[in-house]
């Protein structure tokens, strides 16, 4: 671990000036990712600017949406009378996520910008664009069993590991951002980027930019909703690939709207619009479902130890429509 | 007249952990954390590359940098005396070669093999300048797949300049006489590398007391293996070395081997002339102290159309390092288990240029038993046969490969109390028979054995003047309960409370004893506690007085510290020596050691096997049901029952053994489903180096398991009857599991880990 400076503002502006003008300084709030990653050199940050003194814990229940601040704990929102009434969805997936002990450290914002698990990006020894752009994708050739499926680039096939963000995807969500230029609202399909030629930028975020807030807008997907994560055992583990998906019923059964994302199978929460569409107008049934699970998967492609993803993908999406189309 | 009281049989009942309060209020010492007066702390850096050679090491940085003490590579490391001991010596494991010597020379063997170690006054400061070390390397080819290395696999050099060697070739009856059986099938299975990874970390802490006086704080599964590896190392008699390992926080057999890191840490203790403290991470837990080896295996066999197996040929390749040859039983279950005129075992090793394996619980026979066992249910299934009707066809009255009786075998009795639990009756012939919505359900079993073995082992044996007893025996307990055992064994043999009893262990200085490894420790320890008491008693009425020494022995009664229930009164019995026949003769141990004017009394008692092995196979059984549902549309695999029967001879506490058992059922669905340690084979470095990447069983995949025991005590073994757990309850789990996944989905996965993928 190298040695580092560390400082804790109370006042917002100050921490992202803190950042802004210090390309080696980072934020840091419940540090169950950025501390891992410290310790073993994979990111090596100077300062440490700890974020958790600003005011950005509460969850608001405004008229049409919530806002859940970017230091809201995971447990705490999962556990929100409000999140659990007005999105399901969200507290399903954040749920899914990691342990109990974890959910009670991790907030939000470092939720949404925890960086990949690839093995190569871990290990210092190995080549990883994403670490150290130039040195290669270890992945690319090596064991990509966990790797993606859709929007990988030659320089890096890394999946994002959120499993919140595919919720948030699904349902619409934006972040709020607050930078030296001021304040901006992202949507959050654009918060996080495909690798393409630059694999070390995970998102659209400028530098010193902090997250804020996500703002969830209500909508009908109350009831019929469901995140299913296929993993290696039964908690506590990464998805190797995971669905959420959020429909909304009309009395016989129709769907009148539809949201479906996938985990585990991009450098970003992957929103499955055209599958959506395939649904909408549609008889809540498995074969429906296992249409638009066929679009859904258009496009992609595999590598050498995660082919299976073609097949897990499809039958991911049907289990978690099916599900979601009968939760009660 | 009052009734004489009757103490309560200890041996059987499930007494509570007597080191319980110390180990969950965190009091129990681990070897990471003896405090001594100047502690230095290590870190150890290892090599990024597979294979070469060390052609540069740049320490200046880090023996620059603040409280650092030392940097010890192979270039100022003092050499100990006798650097290449022997790996020979029938106590050790079976490895042939020379464990690796740290810092000795400039070759690298293995991804992560120690190059440098370096020392400072706290942890943080040394693992910081750890990361400052710079090396270069001239870099070979390496190799870390077993299966491209398996053209050049080998018989074993034991078993080559031996031929009685147990690896040599094994044959009965025809060779491979299964190629022309009526009903034949010939598969291969593959498991994985599997590493121990107990909670504990591996931690030592060195001591140098004098320049030829050492004291090891070490994580060791044999205290007196440990004292004698270092000992020979550093040429210093035995008695000048002491390990102590009190509280050893599981090892499943990563402690039974002398490794690198605890030949660095003594090293720099000789080095800085101070106590110096050494554990390893997580990440180095996968690369420097042994893992169940990657294992190759091909099973053939034949059988008659009614089910009576008429062939099976076993062989396979387990990957070893390329400086010790480590084998292990891969397929002694395949030689003993069902009847077959017929049978032929090849085991080979393939050599990688990798870290030495070591037994990991239920060594060789946990992997064998997964081909073995797939192949009975793979033949069961061919034969339209019910599996466990199958294995009744089969079941041998003798040992057919020594063509001696057993001991004792009730794996019948097991069969039909694990039936009965799992309730074997719902399962279906046909695979995908039974479902649950989008859930297949399907049932499985497995079955292991494990060699009752036993070994030689003293225990001493004193009564101290305040009338307790204090035992003592070098043997370690990694978690199994061996204190707890003892103690009731001593109970029931002085005829005194539990709580008068103290057995001490873990402490090389203690009466000599077995390694803890291979489910000997009871075997073993059990009748030299036995018999020490008895010795001590007999000491005991000696002194009482004429009355006792000329009675007969079974008209004296001992006893003590149990609480009395009489109409009259509530209260503790004192510890006492008294008549059976003559209530009013009695003389309290503390009366007997003032009469004669002693501190103590005591009696030092080694106990050994006799001739028993020569007339008689002994082993443990087991018997493993699984039920698991498999979700047809994400291949996500649940183990929703376990039931684990075992004859084990006689169960000396239901509790501890019943937790052995289900310690290994978890182990188990741990080896069918996740555990997974995988090489990068470009780089010979693992990709899974943490808990996130290689999974092991969470509660939430473990089922409640159920455990029964025959509880027939096996008169061969030793006086106790017992015969061993440890192993046998893991060894056939995996393939119960699997033959489950058969059952359910109708997909036979022949290589481990049943993962979601392997199953869409
Ligand atoms: C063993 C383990 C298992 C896990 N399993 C799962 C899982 O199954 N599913 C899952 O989804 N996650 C899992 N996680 C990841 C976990 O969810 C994340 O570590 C956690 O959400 C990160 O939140 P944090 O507050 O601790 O972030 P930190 O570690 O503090 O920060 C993460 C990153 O976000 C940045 N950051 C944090 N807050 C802000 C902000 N407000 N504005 C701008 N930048 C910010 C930091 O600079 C840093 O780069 C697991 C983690 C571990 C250790
Ligand atoms: S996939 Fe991305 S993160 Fe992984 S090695 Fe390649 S570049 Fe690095």
């Amino acid at each position: 671990m190298n040695q580092f400076q560390y400082v804790r503002p109370t006042k917002q502006q100050a921490a992202i000036e803190a950042v802004a003008k210090d390309a080696t300084a980072t934020f840091i709030a419940g540090g169950t990712n950025l501390v891992d990653l410290m310790k073993r050199g994979v990111m090596t940050p100077q300062k440490l600017v700890d974020i958790n003194r600003l005011p950005l814990t509460r969850i608001d229940a405004d008229p049409g949406k919530l806002r859940i601040g970017a230091l809201a704990l995971n447990s705490t929102v999962a556990d929100d009378k409000q999140v659990r009434a007005r999105q399901p969805l969200l507290a399903l997936a954040l749920n899914a996520g990691a342990s109990a002990q974890l959910r009670n450290m991790a907030t939000v914002g470092g939720n949404m910008l925890q960086r990949t698990r690839c093995s190569y990006f871990y290990d210092t020894t190995m080549p990883c664009n994403k670490r150290e752009p130039g040195t290669g994708c270890g992945a690319l050739e090596g064991i990509n069993r966990m790797h993606a499926i859709f929007g990988f680039s030659d320089k890096c096939i890394a999946v994002h590991p959120s499993d919140m963000s595919v919720a948030l995807v699904a349902l619409d969500a934006t972040v709020q951002v607050s930078g030296p230029k001021g304040n901006r609202s992202i949507p959050f399909a654009e918060l996080h980027r495909l690798p393409g030629d630059m694999p070390q930028k995970d998102t659209t975020l400028e530098p010193g930019e902090l997250i804020t807030a996500v703002d969830v807008p209500d909508g009908p997907f109350t009831k019929h909703v469901h995140y299913q994560k296929v993993r290696e055992r039964a908690s506590y583990a990464f998805a190797l690939l995971s669905v959420a998906a959020a429909l909304d019923l009309d009395s016989n059964n129709i769907i009148k709207a539809a949201r479906l994302a996938m985990g585990g199978v991009a450098h970003k929460p992957w929103r499955l619009t055209a599958a959506e569409q395939a649904l909408v107008g549609k008889p809540a049934t498995e074969e429906t479902f296992r249409q638009a699970a066929t679009v859904a998967m258009q496009g992609a492609k595999a590598f050498k130890h995660n082919a299976y993803k073609l097949q897990l993908g499809p039958n991911t999406i049907i289990q978690a429509l099916k599900t979601a189309a009968s939760a009660a | 007249m009052n009734e004489q009281p009757k103490p309560k049989k200890q041996i059987g009942a499930p007494m509570n952990r007597v080191d319980a309060r110390q180990k969950v209020t965190g009091a129990a010492t681990y070897s990471a954390e003896y405090q001594l007066p100047n502690m230095t702390y290590a870190v150890l850096v290892g090599s990024t590359v597979t294979k070469g050679r060390l052609t540069g090491i740049d320490t200046k940085a880090a023996e620059r940098a603040p409280g650092v003490l030392a940097v010890i590579t192979h270039l100022n490391a003092p050499k100990p005396p006798s650097p290449k001991p022997e790996g020979k010596d029938p106590s050790q494991p079976q490895t042939q070669g020379n464990p690796l010597q740290v810092f000795n020379d400039d070759k690298i063997r293995f991804n992560d093999q120690p190059i440098a170690v370096v020392v400072a006054d706290s942890w943080e400061r040394a693992r910081y300048a750890a990361g400052l070390v710079q090396a270069q390397y001239a870099k070979e080819a390496h190799q870390t797949n077993l299966e491209a290395n398996a053209d050049k696999a080998f018989l074993p050099t034991a078993a080559k300049k031996n031929p009685k060697h147990p690896m040599n070739d094994y044959q009965r009856g025809q060779v491979d006489a299964y190629k022309t059986g009526a009903v034949k099938l010939e598969s291969e299975y593959v498991i994985p590398t599997e590493v121990h990874h107990p909670m504990e970390l591996q931690a030592i802490t060195a001591h140098w007391e004098a320049p030829d006086r050492l004291t090891l704080y070490d994580k060791t599964q044999g205290t007196l293996a440990t004292r004698r590896d270092f000992a020979k190392q550093w040429n210093l008699p035995e008695e000048n070395v002491k390990v102590i390992a009190t509280y050893v926080g599981g090892a499943f057999g990563n402690a039974l081997h002398s490794w690198p890191h605890e030949s660095a840490a003594i090293l720099a203790a000789k080095v800085v002339n101070r106590p110096v403290k050494l554990m390893l991470t997580r990440e180095q837990m996968f690369t420097m102290v042994g893992y169940r080896p990657y294992t190759w295996q091909k099973l053939g066999m034949s059988a008659t159309p009614d089910g009576k197996i008429t062939g099976i040929t076993h062989e396979s390749i387990g990957q070893t390092s390329t400086y010790e040859e480590f084998t292990e039983a891969t397929l002694a279950q395949t030689r003993m288990m069902y009847q077959s005129p017929n049978v032929t075992t090849r085991y080979r090793l393939a050599a990688l240029d990798i870290g030495s394996p070591i037994w990991m619980r239920g060594p060789g026979e946990a992997t064998g038993a997964f081909a073995l066992e797939s192949a009975m249910d793979e033949m069961a299934y061919l034969l339209n046969l019910d599996p466990l009707e199958f294995r009744l066809r089969n079941y041998t009255d003798e040992d057919p490969e020594k063509n001696k009786p057993w001991s004792t075998k009730f794996l019948k009795e097991c069969y039909k109390l694990g039936a009965d639990r799992i309730g074997w009756s719902k399962r279906q012939l046909k695979p995908g028979s039974l479902r649950d919505g989008d859930w297949l359900i399907g049932y499985g079993m497995g079955v292991g054995t494990f060699g009752a073995h036993r070994g030689a082992a003293t225990v001493g044996a004193q009564l101290l003047p305040n009338g307790t007893v204090l035992l003592q025996c070098a043997t370690t307990d990694i978690g199994p309960g061996t204190g707890t055992a003892m103690t009731q064994i001593a109970a029931d043999t002085l005829g005194i409370s539990p709580d008068k009893i103290k057995f001490e262990l873990g402490n090389s200085s203690f009466p000599k004893a077995v390694t803890q490894g291979g489910s000997s420790t009871v075997n073993s320890v059990g009748p030299a506690t036995q018999e020490a008491c008895l010795a001590l008693k007999d000491k005991l009425r000696t002194l009482a007085g004429a009355a006792f020494s000329t009675a007969k022995a079974e008209d004296i009664t001992f006893e003590g510290g149990q609480t009395v229930m009489r109409n009259d009164a509530n209260g503790k019995l004192p510890l006492q020596i008294g008549l059976r026949n003559n209530p009013s003769v009695k003389v309290s141990y503390s009366d007997i050691l003032r009469q004669n004017g002693q501190q103590n009394v005591s009696a030092t008692v080694e106990a050994k096997p006799g001739g028993e092995g020569q007339k008689y196979s002994m082993y443990s059984f087991s018997v493993h049901f699984a039920e698991v549902r498999v979700h047809q549309l994400t291949g996500e695999v649940r183990v929703s029952k376990l039931v684990s029967c075992a004859d084990a001879g006689t169960i000396v506490n239901e509790k501890t053994a019943g937790n052995q058992m289900k310690g290994g059922a978890v182990g188990g669905i741990g080896m069918a489903l996740m555990e997974h340690a995988r090489i990068d084979d470009r780089f010979g470095r693992y990709v899974t180096k943490d808990f996130a990447d290689y999974h092991v069983p969470v509660h939430a995949d473990s089922p409640a398991v159920e455990v029964a025991f025959v509880n027939q005590p096996d008169p061969h073994v030793n006086a106790l009857g017992t015969k061993g757990i440890g192993e046998i309850a893991i060894i056939g789990v995996a393939p119960a599991i699997a033959n489950a996944v058969f059952n359910a989905t109708g997909k036979r996965i022949r290589e481990l880990p049943i993962t979601p993928d392997k199953l869409i």
